[in-house]
């Protein structure tokens, strides 16, 4: 409003001087700019603003839950520092709830891997069948693990199960899997490494695929046996392959939930992290403070793992 | 084909080809499918068949009333009809986000693209399962508990689509779009009438991944819907579970799990070569 002559007047007057035609280039390429970053915005902003609200914003807040002892529900809430921290790390928790995650993790990851590699080996032989073969195998990774755990439970049922038919018939008893702790664990494991098989054979395979054929052949001719070339020559050449799979399993395994819940509703072995945070404040005790406690240590060990191949990916693409 | 037409046929390699190629496969097979037969042949059994001390395979005579059990004891069609319609609008909705925002990341200029792009990147990286009880908090504030939009929304950012597509879309001859830039279309133009319809297998594989992983949800739905009225059928199923837990209730309980299972098995059967690439992306490139 109170602008004086002068200073409009002194800016047009400066850029004139040292180019011929300056006025009319910046303009239009500032406007086209300018409109670009709004359709931009219109673009991608809605998408934007959900992943920043639903999933940054969480990771930041469980922090500040982690502080609280807080009953879910409750009005109020007191601040009691790293005092869940403290409680996690000092009481039983810890060992029980880190321990079960350990085992089921290398557990479910290792026995989905090998034998997942075992099916693609048999898969690449490219018998006939075999791509309605790999399809099958594929088919439980992406099936609702409520619907599946159902399945198992009703299999590994001690009395009217077929497995306890199975052991009836070698002359053995059916142990109580969901009654036992230690079986529990062990059942859940199998279903797991049931529904992901597929998904690691499916990947080694395209990883023996894409081997180099001349290696193999090369090998066979020196006479090296199937076991040995199997072992000095396939293992190593698929161990990018291996890595990717240790990777993603890992992080997938540490997100199970499904599966956990409905077969062990209440847990009773089977608390891992994840397990274990949602009952913390879902379960009976609604200790929402505590469970966000387990969260966030879940999502540092998460974090340090995605922090490890972000490296290694980054390293494999120099290299290659 | 390449090496079975390689060998010469002697009654050896057969034999070999049967031991290490036809026999694994059938097992693995097997494997697969005989707990999933199980389940829909138990599922036909009345609850004598299920509850006996002499295991009997097949049903003497198939009846659908553990169907009809499962739907009076709890509303399943209401649990059905609501999976429905979560899984349609929030994949329908999704895919929207993941192509404009993918397309907005490859075709459009912007500040920053690059630590945009990279924030996406690390959110696919987060479990949702950590993100659950803030996320709880914030719907239940909001009054979403017990409502459609509170199951839908917190899932819509769709980090993996994105990822996917920007990837796709980066590998498309920028002649396509030179033409219609030259034509002065819009971005919208340009998106929909040249970039989406050259694109439509990626599109595919995002859809489908998105149905099946809405399909499947758990989690989430279970701790926000406590009224039947509102719950999908993973969430009806494990009310069912609860609500008997006898033995009588097994063949009701494979009745269940066939409805919630078989749907995308079917999907899957047709349309297994998109989904499957979509889930292993990343495997082969790295």
């Amino acid at each position: 409003m109170s602008i004086s002559p002068a200073t409009t007047a002194a800016p047009p007057a400066a850029p004139a001087g040292t180019h011929p035609t300056p006025a009319k280039r910046p303009r239009y390429w500032t406007a086209r700019k300018r409109r670009d970053a709004l359709i931009f915005l219109a673009f991608a902003l809605p998408n934007m603003a959900l992943i920043a609200v639903f999933t940054y914003r969480p990771l930041i807040q469980n922090m500040y839950f982690s502080t609280l002892d807080w009953t879910l529900g409750a009005a109020t809430a007191t601040n009691v520092g790293l005092g869940n921290y403290i409680e996690f790390f000092t009481s039983a928790d810890a060992p029980t709830v880190l321990g079960t995650t350990a085992i089921f993790t290398v557990a479910t990851v290792g026995g989905a891997m090998i034998l997942g590699l075992l099916v693609a080996l048999a898969l690449n032989q490219n018998l006939r069948g075999s791509t309605f073969a790999r399809a099958a195998v594929f088919s439980p990774y992406v099936l609702s693990g409520v619907g599946v755990g159902l399945v198992w439970l009703f299999i590994f049922d001690p009395t009217y199960g077929v497995l306890s038919w199975v052991l009836r018939g070698l002359g053995a008893s059916s142990p109580q899997w969901i009654n036992d702790p230690n079986l529990a664990l062990v059942m859940v494991i199998i279903v797991y490494v049931w529904k992901n098989l597929g998904y690691c054979a499916v990947v080694y395979l395209a990883g023996l695929q894409s081997m180099p054929k001349e290696v193999m052949e090369a090998a066979s001719l020196d006479g090296a046996s199937g076991l040995r070339r199997f072992f000095s020559i396939t293992v190593p050449l698929l161990s990018p392959t291996t890595f990717f799979l240790v990777i993603t399993s890992l992080l997938s395994s540490l997100q199970a939930f499904d599966i956990i819940r409905i077969m062990t509703p209440t847990g009773n072995g089977t608390n891992t992290l994840i397990f274990d945070s949602y009952l913390q404040a879902f379960g009976a005790y609604n200790r929402a403070g505590y469970s966000a406690t387990i969260s966030v240590v879940l999502f540092v060990i998460l974090l340090v793992m995605t922090v490890f191949q972000l490296r290694f990916v980054e390293r494999k693409v120099h290299y290659s | 084909m390449s090496t079975l037409t390689d060998r010469p046929l002697s009654r050896k390699n057969l034999a070999v080809t049967v031991a290490t190629g036809y026999i694994p496969l059938i097992i693995a097979t097997l494997i697969v499918f005989l707990p999933l037969a199980w389940m829909i042949i138990s599922s036909l059994k009345n609850p004598g068949e299920i509850v006996t001390t002499t295991l009997k395979i097949f049903p003497e005579h198939a009846s659908a009333d553990n169907y009809v059990k499962a739907a009076t004891k709890v509303p399943f069609v209401r649990f059905f009809a609501n999976s429905v319609l979560v899984t349609v609008v929030a994949a329908t909705i999704k895919c929207v986000l993941a192509v404009l925002t993918a397309y907005a990341l490859v075709f459009i200029a912007f500040p920053f693209k690059r630590v945009i792009f990279i924030l996406i990147l690390v959110a696919l990286m987060v479990p949702p399962q950590a993100a659950v009880l803030p996320n709880y908090v914030l719907i239940a504030q909001l009054g979403g508990l017990n409502t459609y939009w509170g199951i839908i929304l917190p899932g819509l950012g769709t980090a993996f689509g994105t990822f996917l597509l920007r990837q796709h879309f980066l590998t498309l001859p920028a002649s396509i779009l030179e033409a219609a830039e030259m034509d002065g279309a819009s971005h919208w133009r340009r998106l929909w009438q040249v970039v989406a319809p050259v694109s439509l297998p990626s599109i595919a594989t995002v859809a489908l991944v998105t149905i099946v992983t809405e399909w499947n949800d758990y989690l989430w739905p279970l701790i926000i819907t406590t009224k039947q009225e509102f719950m999908t059928l993973p969430v009806g199923l494990t009310l069912l579970s609860n609500s008997d837990s006898s033995a009588q209730a097994w063949g009701v309980l494979m009745a269940g799990s066939v409805i919630v299972i078989v749907p995308i098995l079917i999907v899957f059967a047709a349309l297994q070569r998109y989904i499957v690439a979509g889930l292993t992306q990343g495997s082969v490139t790295g």
